[in-house]
């Protein structure tokens, strides 16, 4: 009786707090906006926005110094790579360009393979890539959106096959550190939080700002990114879902609150770390090889890690009592609220879990992948929904299971269709699951009611 | 009412007398029939019910203590859940111990709610599903069948279903003038009490004229002023002709109402026959008291059996 | 002063652009899939891209007008048939989780450099590859017009034609839509939005009104999509995930379940935007925020609003409080 009367009363407090912390979120991003210009502002990137259209791309292997003329709507550009072969340039007119590649400035031995003249059509507060592939360089790409691995190249053999599954796996153990959040939140709340994503960037940025501007040990690194992504995890429970919970917001509200929430953090993370992709270890990171397969030893211990970490997890939830408590609440909350357990303690102690997992993941995949940047974490979002609606809903086995076959799908799917569309095969086995069995593999049928 | 319905009520009525008193018994004008329907629930299996059926134009009851399997068995019949037991295309149980049922001569299984509720077979719920963000009338409304505004393209043109449309208007104000909800028909559903919410889900379901209603515990949270009422209103439902079936915890409601009764026990039928009879009926007896040993202490269902244990010792 | 003036200048401006009125078509689309039926759709930009792709491809390939525009309710169709199919059975969320699994599959195939020669991979469809079937229905001479403080070509990329024509669909849409919602149909569409276990057992075919709506809002959404990139280019990437975030804020800001909120919530939606980033670019100096980082903090006071929004006033302007359209 106290208790209800407790809650009701101070549930107002807390929507004023919510209140203060999205104030004060902004407060801090202005604050670290300030200090931020330094880190993007020196590389002279162009961005988007509704006076700026943007042009780029990347020759690789050609290094700077290669000009390129951006011509039309009375506007002449003249922009030149930089070492990695990377260009930008911005206009501030919409309309069609000509995009000339000056073929004397390319370096000796290296040919342009297709026109050296394009044409684009641009739009206001839009990015477009232009494409000049070359002879005698590596193959080029545009930086519009390009996915952060590798394109592989097409043709079947065991070699590559085994390259394939290996990355596979590694995929699929990344991403299963953040899914099991995104299950264990679903299963104890009921929530599908779509800012599940941003706590991945988050947990990669932080990464970087340790390991890389701070000059941080690796390992150190990751301990103190687990530390602040959880400790979000904690606040985010504190101030914004439990008051929501308690003021009893629908779950259809609660899942349009985390859209917003994750627009706004992904806008918050580009004003402080700049929409460019960055890297977590400053130097190159080293190759060794086993057989077929090529790999960097930050793949390996990242994905030992993983498994340590997902062991560590299924322990946490078969073997101890509050582990047990946390299954009992995402098998049924009332009962699990009746039989004596604190529902409210065991979801925010699966909030700062699953964010400190996200966080932990993030990481990991900011040194796998290439790097790491403010939109890394919701291209991989579709493939943990994926995963976790694969396994069923609400398991976080399930979610395991579901992460590693969607880790396999996308890099298999190199095999049959072209790499572009590698994610969008594990879409599809998404959808097909749900024709076929749409509780998943280990969910129960009762539950999708 | 006319004096013809009468006289099949009062006729239906009668031909009970010649049942015996055992659990499928077959009745001389059965409305559904219904066989080997089962649902397991991972391992539990909540309905087996060989066979069982229902005599047109009169009330029977189906009781049943908690967990008995009568919601279950409800859904099944109604099609919001599919029997285990159904007929599959590869493997599944054999063309005679595959569940079928048929509903006034016209087999169900396999059919969707919609069908059966189309069908003439109208049911209501447990915990009431009244629509709250409409209003009272716009829920009447959307009981009513064949409507042509419900086909996409004529909802364009008004004067298509504008007549349809004033006729149906004029049998839910009556309709609701009888459930004495008339008054309310121009607030939001939400807004009523659960004993009206009650009521006015019984009176859309009578907005399709249903030759057979379905109600699930139409007592439950109702306060007893309304209870009298609604009585009244199950029981001139039989008397114009409209085959009842409900389910119901309230032992008072069931013998003072029902014309027949058959209890459910662990998903099986274990008994049948008029309200009186049946409660003496040592199977049904066990039933409850069966029900009790297997029951966790601590299970709030016990509150609720409770009110029905009192009258069944009295009896003893 | 100036650049206040500047500011309200660039709201008003941007209020009457084609793409807003694209933009609230699609937005009158989803508010009949949630607002209405209570359907999660999360890739309504889905829906505009394929209607997109659907009208430049065709009309790249020779179709008149007419026939790419019936190409375009056609993808519209077909896509929501699609998506229907295997989710209007299951819970809402699965519907979530679909549609914006194939609103990422449809830009991840258009984007993809083995189409390069049909949908022009990341790159898109440049405007004056298929916008021209469309002006030359224009029935304005040439030159420009001024109307208020807006000077326009009459026919042009962004002229008055495509106005006139893009803001008089929004106006019969949203009255096509007060038609149905007020008929038979829409009560029990909106009965399904309260509950679909009720309205089944009424005999209703509650599968079959799922699917039409959707197929309404999806084909609506197509044309939004079209309409989008007439006075613009086909880009993938622009109608993306965030594309299908900012319709759903658009209307909640509105007010879902209601006619006009949609449409309201779209022209209020921009320019509220280009006030934030406006104003913050006038107060705040350039030292704290560029007018790069404006730009960011105005998208971050999208997020915001859109919390704040659903969680303070999840009715919105025009809505009913005691309507609140959040059951499902």
């Amino acid at each position: 009786m106290v208790n209800t009367a407790l809650a009701r009363r101070s549930s107002p407090v807390n929507l004023r707090l919510i209140f203060g912390v999205i104030l004060g979120l902004l407060v801090l991003s202005f604050t670290l906006g300030t200090g931020a210009p330094a880190a993007h502002a020196a590389s002279d990137v162009c961005v988007a926005d509704s006076a700026t259209g943007c042009f780029n791309g990347t020759i690789k292997g050609v290094g700077a110094g290669v000009k390129i003329t951006i011509d039309g709507n009375g506007e002449n550009v003249v922009v030149e790579t930089d070492k990695s072969g990377k260009w930008n340039a911005a206009v501030t007119t919409a309309g069609t360009y000509t995009i000339t590649l000056d073929e004397k400035t390319l370096p000796s031995g290296v040919t342009l393979k297709g026109d050296a003249v394009q044409t684009r059509d641009i739009t206001l507060g839009f990015t477009k890539g232009a494409i000049f592939a070359v002879n005698g360089g590596d193959s080029g790409s545009a930086d519009g959106g390009s996915t952060p691995t590798d394109t592989a190249s097409q043709g079947f053999n065991w070699d590559r096959l085994a390259q394939q599954v290996v990355s596979g796996l590694r995929l699929g153990l990344l991403l299963a550190l953040a899914s099991i959040g995104l299950s264990l939140i679903y299963g104890t709340t009921g929530l599908s939080s779509f800012s599940h994503a941003e706590q991945v960037t988050l947990g990669g940025l932080l990464g970087y700002t340790f390991a890389n501007v701070l000059g941080l040990n690796i390992f150190l690194t990751i301990f103190i990114v687990m530390v602040i992504t959880g400790a979000t995890g904690y606040v985010q429970d504190a101030v914004i879902w439990r008051p929501l919970r308690k003021k009893g917001l629908s779950l259809t509200q609660m899942i349009i609150v985390t859209i917003g929430l994750a627009l706004a953090l992904q806008y918050t993370f580009q004003m402080i770390w700049g929409a460019k992709t960055i890297r977590i270890m400053k130097n190159n990171p080293e190759t060794f090889t086993i057989g077929p397969v090529t790999l960097t030893y930050e793949s390996v211990w990242a994905m030992g890690l993983a498994v340590i970490v997902l062991i560590l997890v299924g322990l946490f939830l078969l073997k101890t009592r509050t582990g047990r408590a946390t299954r009992a609440v995402s098998d049924n909350p009332a009962l699990a609220a009746a039989s004596g357990i604190d529902v409210d303690r065991i979801i925010r102690l699966v909030w700062v879990i699953a964010t400190a997992l996200a966080g932990l993941s993030g990481v990991c995949l900011g040194l796998v992948l290439n790097g790491i940047n403010w939109q890394t974490g919701m291209q991989l979002l579709l493939l943990m929904f994926a995963a976790v609606t694969l396994g069923g809903l609400g398991t976080a086995f399930g979610a395991l299971v579901g992460s590693l076959i969607i880790g396999m799908t996308v890099e298999l799917a190199n095999f049959v269709v072209p790499g572009d569309f590698k994610y969008a095969t594990a879409l599809v086995l998404l959808i097909i699951i749900l024709l076929v069995r749409p509780q998943g593999i280990f969910g129960r049928k009762e539950r999708i009611g | 009412m006319s004096n013809a319905t009468q006289k099949t009520a009062t006729e239906a009525r009668a031909e009970l007398k010649s049942v015996p008193h055992t659990p499928g018994a077959p009745k001389p004008d059965a409305i559904l029939v219904v066989d080997n329907i089962v649902r397991d629930f991972g391992g539990n299996r909540a309905v087996d019910v060989d066979h069982v059926e229902v005599q047109r134009g009169v009330i029977t009851a189906l009781i049943g203590p908690n967990g008995a399997g009568k919601t279950t068995f409800f859904n099944l019949i109604t099609g919001f859940d599919q029997p285990s037991s159904a007929k599959k295309v590869f493997g599944g149980p054999s063309a005679d111990k595959a569940a079928k049922w048929s509903f006034n001569g016209k087999l169900l299984g396999n059919t969707s709610a919609a069908s059966v509720a189309k069908s003439g077979m109208v049911r209501t719920f447990q915990l009431t599903k009244a629509l709250s963000r409409l209003t009272v009338m716009q829920n009447m409304l959307l009981g009513a069948k064949d409507q042509r505004g419900e086909s996409f393209l004529a909802a364009f043109v008004k004067p298509l279903w504008a007549a349809q449309e004033k006729a149906n208007i004029e049998k839910a104000e009556d309709l609701l003038k009888r459930f004495k909800l008339y008054e309310k028909k121009d607030d939001l559903a939400g807004s009523l009490s659960g004993g009206q919410k009650k009521l006015l889900e019984m009176a859309r379901a009578l907005m399709s004229d249903p030759v057979m209603i379905m109600l699930d515990e139409p007592m439950a949270g109702v306060n007893p002023a309304l209870t009298q009422s609604l009585l009244g209103h199950i029981q001139s439902l039989r008397d114009e002709g409209t085959t009842v079936l409900f389910v119901e915890h309230d032992m008072h409601m069931v013998r003072h109402i029902s014309d027949w009764v058959v209890v459910m026990a662990e998903g099986r039928v274990v008994a049948e026959g008029p309200a009186d009879t049946v409660m003496s009926d040592q199977a049904v007896i066990d039933a409850y008291l069966g029900a009790h040993h297997d029951t966790d202490l601590g299970d709030d269902s016990l509150l609720e059996e409770g009110a029905m244990d009192a009258p069944k010792k009295e009896k003893k | 002063m100036d650049m206040w003036l500047k500011v309200i200048y660039d709201m008003s401006a941007n209020m009457i652009l084609p793409t807003t009125a694209a933009f609230a078509i699609a937005a009158i689309g989803l508010n009949v899939h949630f607002g209405f039926t209570g359907l999660l759709n999360m890739g309504q930009a889905g829906f505009m891209l394929i209607g997109a792709y659907g009208f430049a491809v065709s009309t790249i390939m020779g179709f008149p007008f007419w026939a790419a525009t019936l190409v375009t309710i056609g993808a519209g169709v077909l896509f929501a048939l699609l998506l229907g199919i295997p989710t209007l059975k299951l819970r809402g969320d699965y519907l979530a989780i679909v549609t914006i699994a194939a609103a990422e599959i449809v830009r991840m195939v258009g984007r993809a450099s083995v189409l390069n020669s049909v949908t022009g991979g990341s790159n898109g469809l440049p405007g004056e590859t298929y916008r021209n079937t469309f002006s030359a229905l224009s029935p304005f001479p040439d030159g420009q017009t001024t109307i208020l403080w807006f000077t326009f070509d009459n026919t042009g990329v962004n002229g008055w034609f495509i106005r006139i024509v893009a803001w008089s669909l929004v106006v019969i849409f949203a009255i096509l839509v007060w038609l149905l919602m007020r008929s038979p149909w829409g009560r029990v569409i909106k009965g399904i939005r309260e509950d679909e276990d009720a309205v089944r057992s009424l005999g209703k075919n509650v599968f079959a009104f799922k699917m039409q709506s959707l197929i309404i809002g999806g084909v609506l959404g197509a044309i939004g999509g079209m309409f989008y990139v007439l006075p613009t280019s086909v880009q993938p990437d622009a109608l993306g995930r965030n594309m299908t975030f900012l319709i759903w804020t658009a209307m909640l800001l509105g007010g879902a379940a209601t006619i006009w909120g949609p449409v309201l919530g779209s022209i209020l939606f921009f320019a509220l935007r280009i006030f934030i980033q406006g104003t913050v670019d006038i107060i705040v100096p350039d030292a704290i925020l560029n007018t790069q980082q404006t730009e960011q903090f105005s998208w971050i006071m999208v997020g915001v609003a859109l919390m704040l929004l659903v969680i303070f006033r999840p009715q919105g302007i025009l809505g009913d409080k005691k309507e609140l359209n959040f059951n499902v």
